[in-house]
């Protein structure tokens, strides 16, 4: 019985959704995308499909690490801005504003072209461990969107940490738990609960800033649309299937994102 | 410097051409049909779900060349399009999808009395628009616009990768040139840094002329 009254529940949204409008919509950017299929060329696509797979697996690599990292850095951005001392707070500040006052662009060409070039004139990094790192792009492109998403990410954390009522803590404090696991148990679970909805739009937004580490030469799923485009003198193919490729990363990510947030109990503070 | 200037001409005209779509957009959301309106969402979804550079990259090419072939079409000469009028197009194009959200949230905070009252009024549609709809959804809008702004000023350095000379690139040929890398980058940010800051200012004062006359939330606790 149930089932059936979803079944019919589901039939009404869906010829509720389904409108004659929207109908004609539908075929016309069906009759766009087919004759983008059509009159478009397409016989690079199985020359650089590993290629293209590389290239995307790369992309969320780079999203995934940074996006991780960089949340590690910005907790403890955000809990000295929210509750620190002025000594703490007030670099946290500082790093704060200025990742978020200039491009992201200029922070990148600043560490890759700008200490890339002072590193080799000293010796002994030549000669240590880390220079066959130091000597490739990749790093660096990691080290800029990292401290980005931190300084983005500290910001909403400071938010998030500061809108944990007070009475959740002094109870904590009053149930004899140590300061750790206070944070532990009680302030960083419930700020992160608060967080999370930003937390989706700032990891789209990282998404959609690992393609400028294409310009420092790390190959990701821009860099490969860039050499396609070199390679065969088309203009927009490359471009069309790369922004399709973006859409889609984008769609599952606001979609995975939507289903952890289902979980969370709803009922905080 | 020229780099700088630019850059500011650049994130002017962005702003202005984002916020005249933003208002169309929407308007069209919330009064359209319904074809406008599944049309702008498909706008807002993809501009938004579309990283910039690729959206640049893709409308700056495509832009110019559409327009040459129009022009060819229609019999008349080729035209060059220079990097500032097309830069301005790209971004305000891309400022438009992001600013139609802010102000339709914007417009739907307005108290809905506010809007019956000027219709009960006899108001047409145009004035209604200049004196109560933009008026009265301001302080609604302006911190999102105002993020929007500070973004538009940082999205100005991606037209460096399209080749258009504004203070990110003029930054690189500057360092490459004295091979000062350091001291060029630094500089450069501290530029960015220093129009965020002074615009922050300024859009606090704007904030607090825009709510002007209405009962602060700190009273009412």
């Amino acid at each position: 019985m149930a089932s059936e009254a979803t079944v019919i529940n589901m039939v009404a949204r869906t010829s509720l959704w389904l409108q004659p409008h929207r109908i004609v919509l539908i075929l016309v950017a069906l009759g766009l995308v087919l004759s983008a299929v059509f009159f478009m060329r397409w016989d690079w696509l199985p020359q650089y499909y590993e290629m293209g797979l590389l290239g995307i697996w790369r992309s969320l690599w780079i999203l995934a690490l940074t996006c991780a990292l960089g949340f590690l850095i910005a907790v403890p951005v955000g809990l000295a801005q929210a509750a620190g001392s002025f000594w703490f707070s007030a670099p946290a500040k500082v790093f704060c504003t200025i990742i978020r006052g200039t491009p992201l662009l200029l922070q990148l060409w600043l560490l890759y072209y700008g200490l890339g070039s002072l590193f080799p004139q000293y010796p002994w990094i030549r000669e240590s461990w880390m220079w066959p790192y130091l000597r490739q792009a990749w790093p660096y492109g990691v080290l800029a969107l990292t401290l980005s998403f931190a300084g983005y990410e500290g910001e909403v954390m400071r938010g998030a940490f500061a809108g944990v009522p007070k009475g959740q803590l002094e109870a904590a404090r009053a149930f004899g738990m140590s300061r750790w696991k206070i944070f532990r148990r009680i302030w960083l679970p419930q700020a992160f609960y608060r967080a999370l909805p930003t937390l989706t739009g700032e990891t789209v937004l990282q998404l959609k800033s690992t393609p400028l580490v294409a310009t420092i030469s790390v190959i990701d799923i821009f860099a490969v649309s860039s050499k396609v485009r070199q390679d065969t003198y088309l203009t927009y193919e490359p471009l069309l299937l790369l922004a399709l490729i973006y859409m889609t990363i984008t769609g599952i990510l606001v979609f995975t994102f939507g289903k952890i947030e289902a979980r969370i109990p709803n009922k905080i503070g | 410097m020229l780099g700088l200037l630019h850059s500011l001409e650049i994130a002017v005209g962005a702003t202005c051409v984002g916020l005249l779509i933003g208002i169309c957009g929407a308007y069209g959301k919330l009064y359209g049909g319904p074809v406008v309106r599944d049309l702008l969402a498909v706008y807002t979804t993809i501009v938004r779900a579309v990283p910039e550079l690729v959206l640049i990259l893709l409308l700056y090419y495509a832009g110019t060349d559409l327009i040459n072939q129009v022009l060819t079409a229609m019999g008349y000469q080729r035209i060059d399009i220079s990097g500032l009028v097309a830069g301005i197009a790209v971004l305000g194009f891309v400022q438009g999808a992001y600013s139609t959200e802010v102000m339709r949230g914007a417009i739907l905070a307005i108290p809905q009395g506010q809007i019956e009252a000027a219709r009960a009024y006899g108001m047409s549609p145009g004035l209604l628009l200049r004196r109560i709809t933009l008026p009265a959804m301001l302080p609604f809008a302006i911190p999102g616009l105002a993020n929007l702004w500070l973004i538009a000023t940082k999205d100005t350095a991606l037209l460096a990768v399209v080749g258009f000379f504004e203070l990110t690139l003029a930054t690189r040929q500057a360092a490459g040139v004295t091979k000062a890398y350091l001291i060029f980058y630094l500089a450069a940010g501290v530029l960015y840094l220093a129009v965020s800051l002074f615009s922050n200012l300024m859009l606090g004062r704007l904030e607090a002329w825009s709510r002007r006359g209405m009962p602060s939330v700190k009273d009412a606790r």
